[in-house]
């Protein structure tokens, strides 16, 4: 199967900021090794838990990872190219949903006004 | 009205949004009923939808254009699999050719739509699915994403409201 990814300005400036980082690197890379929960990567820098959950957000808004809480576990894995495009492509579809149902609030406040159903 | 979460799944590739409305299920059930109220709000921003043919009952069928902001016009349909009226809808939503007849070479995605009544009004909960990424792309290449990226902001702004 052939896979198109054809990125946004928005996506590739995400990907660099994301990479533009030495312990999100290091992270990405050892989740392309293997998935990692949150907190064995948290043993292996010298921060908060907090704060490599922050590195983990930045790398999963860049949707070069994904985060799925697993019991009491968070864990990461890596994204491939189709994975990466799907979050992309269902981003948009998420605001289109966001609009409609703005646009349905805007309709019901317009019958209830007329008083009809 | 508020928006109580937004799930997106890549690897099954559904989309589900759900939503809370001070208004009765009946309410609700009559925007998506009622064509005239429909397209008011089906289209993306600034890609209005006309229903010429609304069929709102069990293998029933929709027929609907929407036009963009240069006069273009794409057509598409719904098919409806099932109805509860006003707790439940299931339907597929699919582009169609310029005679407005669903194209088979394009299947269509399929949308699931559940209204619970709340103490205040409505949770509604829609949950659309796709087939593949060439299907998800068809909209995005259409050029109606361009009016849907001209909201950005707006969802996070909902979505922070609605943890307060």
């Amino acid at each position: 199967m052939v896979v198109r990814v054809d990125l946004s300005e928005e996506d590739v400036d995400r990907i660099f900021k994301a990479l533009a980082d030495r312990t999100r690197r290091d992270i990405l890379e050892r989740a392309i090794h293997r998935e990692q929960s949150v907190s064995a990567l948290a043993h292996h820098y010298d921060m908060s838990f907090a704060a490599v959950q922050k590195h983990v957000a930045v790398l999963e808004r860049a949707a070069l990872v994904t985060k799925e809480r697993r019991g009491r576990e968070q864990i990461v894995r890596t994204n491939g190219p189709t994975i990466a495009r799907a979050i992309a492509l269902l981003d948009q579809y998420e605001q289109l949903w966001v609009d409609r149902a703005v646009q349905i609030d805007a309709v019901l406040a317009r019958s209830d006004e007329e008083g009809g159903g | 009205m508020t928006v109580v979460s937004t799930t997106k799944d890549p690897e099954n590739l559904t989309l589900t949004l759900v939503a809370e409305f001070d208004s009765t299920p009946e309410r609700v059930w009559s925007v998506w009923e009622d064509a005239r109220k429909l397209e008011q709000w089906w289209g993306p921003p600034m890609w209005p939808a006309t229903f010429t043919r609304h069929d709102f009952v069990v293998g029933g069928e929709s027929r609907y254009h929407l036009t963009g902001p240069s006069g273009e016009v794409h057509h598409a349909f719904w098919r409806i699999h099932a109805i509860e009226k006003p707790f439940r809808i299931e339907f597929a939503d699919g582009f169609a050719g310029d005679d407005g007849e669903p194209l088979a070479e394009m299947p269509p995605m399929t949308g699931y739509v559940t209204f619970e009544a709340t103490i205040s009004g409505t949770r509604m909960t829609a949950v659309t699915k796709f087939l593949d990424l060439a299907q998800m792309d068809m909209m995005i290449d259409m050029g109606m994403a361009e009016g849907m990226t001209e909201a950005v902001g707006q969802i996070d702004v909902l979505l922070s409201s609605a943890s307060v």
